[in-house]
């Protein structure tokens, strides 16, 4: 809401009020400023008249002019097409100033001398849509009531301070200026005056004229007035100035008087031209693709939920939103039919939302005074007659089924004092009331309060509670801490997992990122086999982000795409987010961990050496969290059916106890050409097995015994299958074993390879002999030579 | 008479030998010579065995302390050598440690759930639980049981993912508020934080994301006033951005509380003295608070004439912005890794002693 000083001064005395001490204070009572400014920071401007209009000698465009400024005549050299002989204009003197921080000076144009400028209303700081038609591409033309000599910011209402406030959805009595005028009233403690509503009315009636017919419930009020007889010209420059500072283009008298009271009271009102309108108003609901053609010229398409106007015949206006071309006033219009009238909030929301949004419609939909319809109507007349000559005509025709009940709250000292924290008395509380323009009754502590109609977002004693703190001032309230019974605060169990997994990441050298959920239909499906239904929003803002994502790999690789661009090689990032998707219509959530790394570990280019990550790299990471989490033995790793996103090579399921909880692999080379090696595991999997306490064992104090062997198998059989044997064959003296040496060579055949493994064995409460260490050693050989069809290598 | 000179010309040709001695291997190579099996000394003690008693004895003697002198001054001698020799090897093998490190991957947490972790960490301390919700949440939760009806204006504060008339992605972590109040089916006292991931439909830009993070307090007891929640704002306010911070409110309009306000903070840049930062009012608008409206007390089953709370929420973005001095909201979301490197260092500053 944009306010004008100068206009707001009409209702509340705020002259005297700085403009800064304004921005400080209105504020902290809750009003929120956007910008303060002047409407023009011109100074120096004076009104003058063109006395003579010579032709440069020295230039086609420019022209020689001789000035009137009432102290003197000077001659100012002026390139605008519109100058000429006779008119009022705006001329900067001598050491004036333009918003921009232009200094006028004296000047030689080409030979002549120049002594200031005369203005057009965009060198002043006007926007160009305010600039009147006659004045439009060149300097501004005066009317010729101005006095020579005056000064024209002035003269124009320019002198004026536009307050740029932001309001509250709640605070709909604020989109007016004698709302404006009661808050500031409020605040500085001072009296409102009401504006004139006086006019006379000819005998003729309006009743004879209009005949009212409201077929909707969602008109609770309906009013209309004529006038006649006008005479449509250009409005006073107040009324101009006052509705360019609201941020509305002036038009003729007619239509900004319309505007004027919209504004003063935040009553819409609608003009109808009489003679297009006829004789009939019915407000009714429109019916399902209705058409009719907006002001604006616009055909719109209707439905049920949107009120209409109509005169029975066609559709006059769409109700709280905007006239119809049909019954627009225009210059040959003599006699004009007045609404001012209250519509449902909620259906002209809808319609503004669907249809247009209009200044008339953004006050309806929050809802306006009810009180103030037929005081905005009058007032309407008043200026009517004032500044347009018009005869209004007398009475009104009505329909009216307000409830006219008043809003009445009860409260207590207490109550006020507990929730404040304060601990105000009653006078002050008193004082307060009054200052808002609320009537109270007090007893012994206990208030009972009227809220004005123009106050609805006022229905609760904690509503009263905030008027009652913000205009005392939050400054003056002391903070403290509250009192409970002492509990110790936490995190869940869940939480607590998921930070220890994290910190565990940090401390391997990964870098957290977060990306982000919504994705696109394309990468949906990416990196896993499972069957589920994906999360779609109804609306995106773009194609890619539309869907809540399933796997984090797409995002999390797009990230380290981005940093690869950017030469950032080594790329070690994990996220953990929650995924959502629909499993038999049930929307389901889970917590994910997912791991995308490349480049190096470690590097030393001095020393040329480093360490490549690659997938065993990426397997210790794995295996870092399982060992944390007391999973590592119970885990396993399968290499068939992966996700074709994945390089079928090498890649593979993360299982334990046999329920695939992840992947973990190098992203398959047609969608990354760096090796890329990604882990992603579901959380929830994991933090659904059971996982024992922590028990230390002993550590033995006696000697144990390593012995080494390598066999030569067919390539397809996995380290982990010879390894599990042996486990399996020894038992519990065997306490350690690995694979310390893979070859493959053309001395093996093509199809062989040799693993190597290293055993240790070892009791906690003896040594071992090596006599039964080589008993076990060797079953366990031919175990793996008879199973496996395994050769002893190198014996 | 003859014999009983031997040992201490002996002791001379040791004396002028250690002299001589400039390594470890000389050093053993004496030590040999003079003690070895068929040593110098040793040899001279054979002759011992020719001898009558008192002149054994003296001579004895003379071997002995021969022998001590020899031992002590070559143990001595070979500690100097040593340490000699060690540094000497040392020199030889001294590195340009100006040459650089051998890169470690350096770990750490996203800027913005540090920012999380550090006010977690804070309530926690004050007894606050760490409550979650879910992303995707119903319309009933997310609105309509936070005084929000379908069709009330302030649902154009935020414009909202829907995902169906009764589903959305959440615009707030408020939902949490009610998901909390409504399990604690003893309605007694709450004290939670909830921080979460969010969703609005703006544009990203520098200063807009259509995904953010916020964080949610709730208190619920009774008794509760606007004085605790100053009092508590003020507390976190201090403890995230230094103490020398003070908070003011001003009012504004939540329709899930009442009162509601705006918190400022004093100017980061400034520090209240006014700057372009704060558009010269020397605050900064950090977040949004109020008492917890009657009507969601009541429709989580808190009696609100028993129980009175408060609550607030705080973009943890604009935290991290305005802390760090982030000018752009979209690089929290690009991870670069020349931005997230500058957050993996101490927020603390060092450990300074105060009375100097």
């Amino acid at each position: 809401m944009k306010v004008s000083k100068n206009w707001l001064n009409e209702y509340v005395k705020v002259d005297d009020i700085s403009d800064s001490e304004i921005e400080v204070k209105m504020p902290l009572a809750g009003n929120e400023i956007e910008t303060i400014k002047k409407i023009s920071e011109a100074t120096n401007l004076v009104v003058g008249k063109v006395l003579t209009k010579e032709k440069h000698p020295d230039s086609d465009k420019l022209n020689v002019c001789t000035v009137d400024i009432g102290s003197k005549i000077e001659k100012i050299v002026c390139g605008a097409s519109n100058v000429r002989e006779g008119i009022k204009v705006i001329v900067a003197k001598i050491g004036a100033t333009l918003p921009g921080g232009i200094k006028i000076e004296k000047a030689n144009l080409r030979g002549v001398e120049s002594n200031g400028m005369i203005c057009s209303l965009e060198e002043l700081g006007i926007e160009s849509k305010y600039v009147p038609e006659r004045s439009k591409g060149g300097i501004h033309i005066l009317d010729d009531e101005a006095i020579i000599g005056e000064d024209a910011i002035k003269y124009l209402g320019y002198d004026d301070t536009v307050i740029d406030f932001e309001i509250t959805s709640n605070r709909s009595d604020l989109l007016s200026m004698l709302g404006m005028a009661y808050e500031f009233g409020a605040v500085y403690d001072r009296k409102v005056t009401l504006p004139n509503t006086n006019y006379q009315e000819i005998e003729e009636k309006v009743k004879d004229n209009i005949e009212l017919s409201v077929q909707t419930v969602n008109c609770p009020l309906y009013t209309v007035k004529i006038a006649k007889d006008f005479e449509i010209k250009e409005s006073p420059n107040f009324i101009k100035e006052r509705l360019m500072a609201a941020g509305i283009r002036p038009i003729n008298n007619i239509v900004d008087i319309s505007n004027y009271v919209m504004i003063e009271y935040g009553q819409p009102l609608h003009f109808f031209d009489s003679d297009k309108l006829g004789k009939k108003i019915t407000v009714r609901m429109a019916k399902d693709k209705e058409e009719m053609t907006t002001l604006d010229g616009v055909k719109r398409v209707l439905d049920e939920t949107d009120i209409v106007i109509t005169n029975d015949k066609e559709i006059v206006a769409l109700a709280g939103v905007m006239g119809g071309l049909n019954t627009e006033v225009t210059n040959s219009t003599t006699s004009i039919t007045i609404e001012s009238a209250v519509f449902n909030p909620y259906n002209i929301r809808y319609t503004s939302k669907a249809v247009l949004r209009s200044e008339a419609s953004s006050r309806y939909e929050k809802g306006i005074d009810t009180n103030r319809t037929l005081e905005a109507l009058n007032r309407a007349c008043h200026l009517l007659e004032k500044y347009a000559g018009a005869k209004i005509l007398n009475g009104y025709v009505i329909h009216d089924e307000i409830n006219k009940a008043t809003k009445v709250i009860n409260i207590t000292r207490n109550k006020i004092n507990n929730i404040l924290g304060m601990d105000l008395d009653s006078i002050t509380i008193i004082n307060i009331f009054n200052r808002l323009g609320f009537q109270v009754k007090e007893e012994n502590d206990n208030y009972e309060v009227i809220i004005p109609s123009r106050r609805l977002d006022i229905s609760i004693e904690e509503d009263l509670i905030e008027e009652i703190g913000r205009i005392h001032g939050y400054e003056n309230m002391k903070g403290t801490l509250p009192y409970s019974v002492t509990k110790k605060g936490g995190r869940s169990k869940k939480q607590e997992f998921i930070r220890e997994i994290k910190n565990k990441l940090n401390g391997l050298g990964l870098k957290e990122v977060i990306t982000y959920t919504l994705t696109s239909e394309e990468d949906i499906r990416k990196f896993t086999n499972d069957e589920f239904s994906y999360i779609e929003v109804n609306s995106p803002m773009s194609e890619d982000k539309k869907i809540t994502r399933y796997s984090l790999i797409p995002s999390i690789l797009e990230t380290v795409d981005y940093n690869l661009k950017r030469n950032e090689k080594n790329c070690l990032f994990y996220e953990v987010s929650n995924v959502y998707y629909k499993l038999n219509k049930e929307t389901k959530e889970e917590v994910k961990l997912t791991c995308a790394i490349t480049g190096e570990y470690l590097s030393n280019n001095v020393k040329n050496e480093k360490i490549n990550i690659d997938f065993y790299f990426a397997k210790n990471i794995l295996e870092n969290i399982l060992t944390y989490l007391k999973l590592k033995d119970r885990y396993e790793l399968k290499t068939d059916n992966l996700p074709k996103e994945f390089h079928q090579g090498r890649s593979a399921g993360i299982y334990i106890d046999r329920d695939l909880i992840g992947y973990i692999g190098e992203v398959s080379p047609n969608i990354s050409k760096t090796r890329i090696y990604v882990i992603e595991i579901s959380l929830n999997k994991l933090m659904s097995k059971k996982i024992r306490p922590l028990k230390i064992k002993p550590i033995s104090k006696f000697p144990g015994i390593s012995k080494d062997v390598a066999f030569t198998v067919d390539k397809s059989i996995k380290a982990s299958e010879i390894e599990t044997e042996i486990k399996h064959t020894i038992g519990r003296l065997l306490i350690d074993i690995s694979v310390f040496d893979v070859y493959e060579g053309e001395n093996l055949g093509d199809d062989k390879k040799s693993l190597a493994f290293s055993l240790k064995f070892q009791d906690n409460n003896r040594t071992l002999t090596d006599e039964e260490v080589m008993t076990l050693f060797h079953k366990a050989i031919e175990k793996i030579e008879n199973k496996f069809n395994a050769s002893l290598r190198d014996k | 008479m003859e014999t009983n000179n031997e040992p201490k010309i002996l002791m001379e040709e040791i004396e002028s030998k250690l002299n001589s001695i400039n390594s470890l291997e000389e050093l053993n190579n004496i030590r040999s010579e003079y003690l070895g099996k068929k040593g110098k000394i040793t040899l001279l003690s054979s002759k011992m065995k020719d001898m009558n008693i008192e002149e054994k004895k003296e001579f004895g003697k003379n071997i002995n302390k021969l022998k001590n002198v020899l031992e002590n001054n070559l143990e001595k001698l070979r500690i100097v050598l040593e340490e000699k020799e060690i540094l000497q090897k040392q020199e030889e093998e001294r590195i340009d440690v100006t040459l650089p490190s051998t890169k470690i991957q350096r770990g750490s947490s996203h800027p913005i759930n540090q920012i999380i972790e550090e006010i977690e960490n804070l309530f926690i301390s004050m007894g606050y639980d760490v409550e979650e919700g879910p992303e995707v949440e119903s319309d009933l939760y997310n609105f309509e049981m936070l005084n929000l009806p379908k069709g009330h204006p302030a649902r154009d504060m935020q414009d909202t993912f829907y995902i169906n008339e009764e589903t959305v992605l959440r615009s707030q972590t408020s939902p949490v508020q009610v998901r909390t109040m409504l399990k604690n089916k003893e309605k007694t006292p709450i004290r939670i934080i909830c921080p979460g991931k969010v969703y609005r439909r703006d544009d990203d830009d520098a200063t807009h994301s259509h995904e953010f993070h916020q964080i949610e307090g709730l208190v619920v007891d009774e008794n509760i006033s606007m004085s605790h929640l100053k009092g508590t704002l003020e507390v976190m306010a201090k403890s995230l951005f230094g103490d020398n911070k003070e908070i003011r409110f001003r009012p504004s309009y939540f329709p899930f509380t009442e009162p509601s306000f705006e918190v400022d903070l004093t100017c980061f840049k400034c520090n209240g003295v006014g700057c372009n930062m704060c558009k010269g009012t020397g605050f900064i608008e950090v977040l949004g608070a109020g008492m917890v409206h009657p009507n969601v007390l009541r429709g989580c089953g808190y009696d609100p004439k028993k129980y009175t709370g408060f609550a607030f929420g705080v973009g943890v973005e604009r935290i991290a912005m305005l802390k760090y001095e982030v000018s752009d909201i979209r690089d929290f979301y690009t991870n670069d890794v020349r931005f997230l490197e500058q957050f993996n260092v101490t927020k603390k500053g060092g450990v300074t002693d105060e009375s100097k």
